[in-house]
């Protein structure tokens, strides 16, 4: 069902012929202001029935404030309206309230439970539901059965979520979320709306294909699917229109009909009139500290890097295209990973020989992207955190020398400006700013070689962000090298001396010099996820 | 973590109150209960007599409960040590008693054994990743069925005089010689959990296993080490439970599983509050068997025992609980 560009302005009602339509979906200024900031701001759309609508924007362009107002998370500031079917819904929208109406979400981790089979999990609201007396399993089998036949899905209901390919998975997961939308419909006699973000990064080409049928199917029956997505391909593939954001505000919409490649970079990226001139003009050289080679994993194609010395190095691309595992491969944090890895003049080793511990030994430091699960421990202490790597240090005589340890701790947190700075608090008592100053002054602390970092400003204010910008240019001037692998822009641009993008697990481009602004790795990204030459032999995920 | 009282002083004026209370509430609960019974049997209770025979027949009830915390604090459950014990005691019984083997042998041997048990442990639950839970209830039943086939579930006494002399012979401050035994191994693993690199690696692998390993401490190494400490101990506890028996009892061993955890989630509330920690331990230990033995003395039928261990534990951890408000359980 393709839908022309105008009908969202043009009355229904006036169409001789046509079904009268109403938006599905229809917000007006949205907005939401976190402090001071407006994360969304005046933000306005119509999704109509049986449209498929992408949503596109970079990361922190507001994508993810509007879909967390949509499911209720947020509370968005006053003025915004929602309507769903020409039913004013009230905001915030109540826990249930989504349900009810006939909306359904699937987000990137899909929410399925790995370990119960596929119609415990179609059937999970069914299951789960109170004042059921009896739960009929052959009646449940048979509605998974239907539920799976009708998108053409051939997976056996009794089958463990954990055995099935990541493209069933996601399957699944919108064949559930469809249900969802058609029990509410059953009520209301009205359309429903699945919301999918990011569903597609992981998967191969091929389960793209499948996917994409899949979501013509939901839209053949006249319900409607909100799209995000950062592949612009495959937005162009299946959307009739779509909505870009960009810091906030409503870049523009466009029917696919008149979307370009081109436009819709350009209006995801935004080009300002006078280009900030680049921190570096002239690309720096630095010898060679580092030398990856035919670094891979499941992400990964075998890609050949280097890292200079004194050099701050960023990696980046689009969400699922393989930058993000090079800090943790080298730093041997993975398994199932190969390559070989050359330390200046050393001898090279392979990088299955590397296990954190010999990568301490080495020198290099890893501060991971995932706070409270691998970098550091919310229920022990500041201190304990800080010197984790180095508590043999402080063994002297027999004895922990714990009162020098907190001596030290407080120094250090006096240095990095952790407040507040008493080391025998526990690391949940501070705000994740300051929490991420604890963990990167235990690496930096230890003066490494090769500090690998990921994300290393997430969910840090805007403030520490700056003092932690600080404290890594002057340790690359006093010699450290440093890999920071990233999604943020703003932030490579702002720090780093050369930039690495990423697609599809590969190295598509460097970036130094005059392009390393803001706007110049934002459309390498998009660029480089464009039409791939030979797109089909190209497999996403090894 | 001795220090971290210490440290709040000087950046931080204000104490924590509740804080401080709640690090000797336990044992300001155990003097009034000592109280109760006093003015309750008037006698007999408060001598130290009484005391002192208490302090040695709890020897290896708290002997186990420190080998459980060093497993906890790593993250692993050890239900076993109960029937490690008694494998333990058994096996005094039926080398020394039957096969006549010098009992300096027979220690060695039956230490070497705990070891056994706890490397068999680590190979079902680090190499083979098996939930700790499962294996050690699994062994459990498994050295039980050993311990009744080896000793034809019998009691086996007349052993050797020197290690009940070593037990409860021998005595200091009136104390028997057991007590001492738990205390120095409470200060051994007191010195190893705070002022040892090792402690702060256990306490990492227990609270954070990626972030332990990420920063290249071996988590697998240190939890075999745990699992093994932890039979070890549990042995001792053993040869320690023989020598207070006099004899080898093969199923008594396993009423102690009960108490010696609930000895060790209730220390945790206490004396470094939050943290599984020898000194506590020892302090739930002792509270729990002044309970056990005032209402015993009070001719308070024995199912009642069961009801005071049980209760005291959760209430203990209950109130723990509420004092830190929202602040997420350390413990589990």
């Amino acid at each position: 069902m393709i839908k022309q560009p105008d009908q969202s302005t043009q009355d229904p009602a006036t169409r001789p012929g046509a079904r009268p339509v109403l938006p599905v979906l229809s917000v007006a200024n949205l907005s939401k202001s976190f402090g001071g900031a407006k994360a969304l701001n005046n933000v306005s759309f119509d999704v109509m029935s049986g449209e498929v609508h992408g949503l596109l924007g970079k990361n922190g362009s507001g994508k993810s404030t509007l879909v967390k107002i949509l499911a209720g998370f947020h509370a968005p500031d006053e003025g915004g309206t929602l309507h769903f079917n020409g039913e004013q819904v009230q905001l915030p929208l109540k826990a249930g309230e989504g349900r009810r109406l006939g909306m359904a979400f699937v987000h990137q981790n899909l929410g399925l439970v790995p370990s119960l089979t596929v119609l415990e999990n179609l059937r999970l609201a069914e299951l789960t539901k109170d004042g059921k007396a009896f739960i009929s399993w052959s009646a449940e089998k048979a509605a998974a059965r239907q539920a799976l036949t009708r998108f053409g899905l051939e997976i056996d209901p009794a089958e463990r979520v954990d055995r099935l390919t990541p493209v069933q998975r996601a399957l699944l997961a919108i064949v559930r979320a469809f249900e969802e939308i058609e029990a509410a419909r059953a009520i209301t006699g009205k359309p429903g709306l699945v919301l999918l973000d990011e569903p597609t990064p992981f998967l191969p080409a091929s389960g793209v294909a499948q996917l994409f049928e899949l979501v013509r199917s939901i839209t053949a029956l006249g319900s409607s699917v909100i799209f995000i997505s950062h592949d612009i391909d495959e937005v162009m593939e299946i959307t009739d229109r779509i909505t870009v954001l960009r810091d906030g505000e409503q870049s523009g919409e466009l029917a696919r009909a008149d979307a370009t490649h081109e436009k819709i970079v350009e209006m995801i990226v935004g080009r300002s009139i006078s280009r900030q001139p680049s921190r570096k003009p002239v690309a720096a050289s630095f010898p060679v500290y580092a030398r990856f080679e035919a670094l891979s994993d499941k992400m990964l194609q075998p890609s050949d890097l280097h890292v200079g010395k004194g050099e701050i190095l960023g990696l980046t691309g689009l969400i699922g295209s393989g930058y993000e595992e090079v800090p943790y491969l080298a730093f041997g944090a993975r398994s199932g990973a190969s390559g070989t890895i050359t330390i200046e003049d050393g001898a090279p080793f392979a990088q299955s020989m590397l296990n954190p511990a010999a990568a301490i030994e080495r020198g290099f430091a890893l501060l991971p992207g995932d706070r409270h699960g691998e970098s550091g421990v919310d229920s022990l202490s500041i201190v304990d955190n800080m010197f984790l790597p180095d508590i043999g240090r402080f063994f002297k005589n027999g004895f922990m020398r714990n009162r020098a340890m907190v001596r030290e701790a407080r120094e250090l947190g006096a240095e990095y400006e952790v407040r507040p700075n008493d080391p025998g608090l526990k690391l949940s008592a501070l705000s994740g700013g300051n929490a991420q100053k604890v963990l990167i002054a235990r690496w930096m602390n230890r003066s490494p070689l090769l500090l690998l970092l990921d994300e290393p400003t997430q969910g840090v204010d805007v403030g520490t962000r700056q003092q932690i910008f600080a404290a890594l240019r002057k340790a690359a001037s006093e010699g450290m090298s440093i890999i920071c692998a990233s999604s943020e822009a703003e932030q490579l641009a702002e720090i780093c001396d050369r930039v690495l993008v990423f697609a599809r697990g590969r190295i598509c481009d460097e970036i130094t010099g005059e392009r390393l602004t803001k706007e110049g790795i934002s459309e390498a990204c998009y660029v480089s996820a464009g039409p791939a030459p030979n797109m089909t032999s190209t497999p996403r995920v090894a | 973590m001795t220090d971290t009282v210490k440290s709040t002083s000087p950046t931080k004026p204000s104490v924590n109150y509740a804080r401080q209370f709640e690090r000797v509430a336990l044992l300001l609960v155990w003097a009034l209960t000592i109280v109760l019974f006093s003015f309750l049997i008037p006698n007999n209770f408060l001598n130290w007599g009484n005391f002192s025979i208490m302090f040695a027949s709890y020897a290896p009830a708290a002997l186990l409960a420190l080998a459980i915390i060093i497993p906890l604090t790593a993250g692993d459950y050890d239900l076993s040590v109960g029937a490690t014990l008694t494998l333990s005691a058994s096996t005094i019984g039926v080398l020394n008693v039957w096969q006549q083997m010098p009992i300096g042998w027979v220690l060695v041997i039956v230490l070497l054994m705990g070891l056994g048990v706890g490397l068999f442990h680590s190979l079902f639950i680090i190499y083979f990743r098996v939930p700790s839970l499962v294996v050690t209830l699994g062994s459990t039943s498994l050295m039980s069925g050993i311990v009744q086939w080896i000793t034809n579930s019998s009691t086996i006494g007349g052993i050797d005089n020197s290690l009940i002399m070593a037990a409860v012979g021998y005595r200091l401050f009136g104390i028997p010689y057991a007590f001492y035994y738990a205390l120095g191994a409470a200060l051994i693993m007191w010195y190893i959990f705070d002022f040892m690199p090792l402690g702060r690696r256990l306490l990492f692998v227990g609270r954070g296993r990626e972030v332990a390993r990420l920063n290249g401490i071996s988590v697998n190494k240190v939890r075999v080490g745990a699992l093994c400490m932890s039979a070890v101990l549990a042995s001792a506890a053993g040869i320690l439970y023989a020598g207070v028996l006099g004899s080898a009892d093969p199923y008594s061993g396993l009423n102690y599983l009960l108490p010696a955890f609930a000895a060790a989630f209730l220390g945790a509330t206490t004396i470094q509050p939050g943290r599984f920690n020898p000194w506590g331990t020892i302090v739930a230990v002792y509270f729990l068997a002044t309970g056990i033995t005032g209402l015993s003395m009070l001719g308070i039928p024995l199912w009642v025992t069961n009801v005071f261990n049980g209760g005291a534990l959760i209430l203990a951890v209950t109130i723990s609980q509420i004092t830190r408000g929202r602040e997420a359980s350390d413990i589990g």
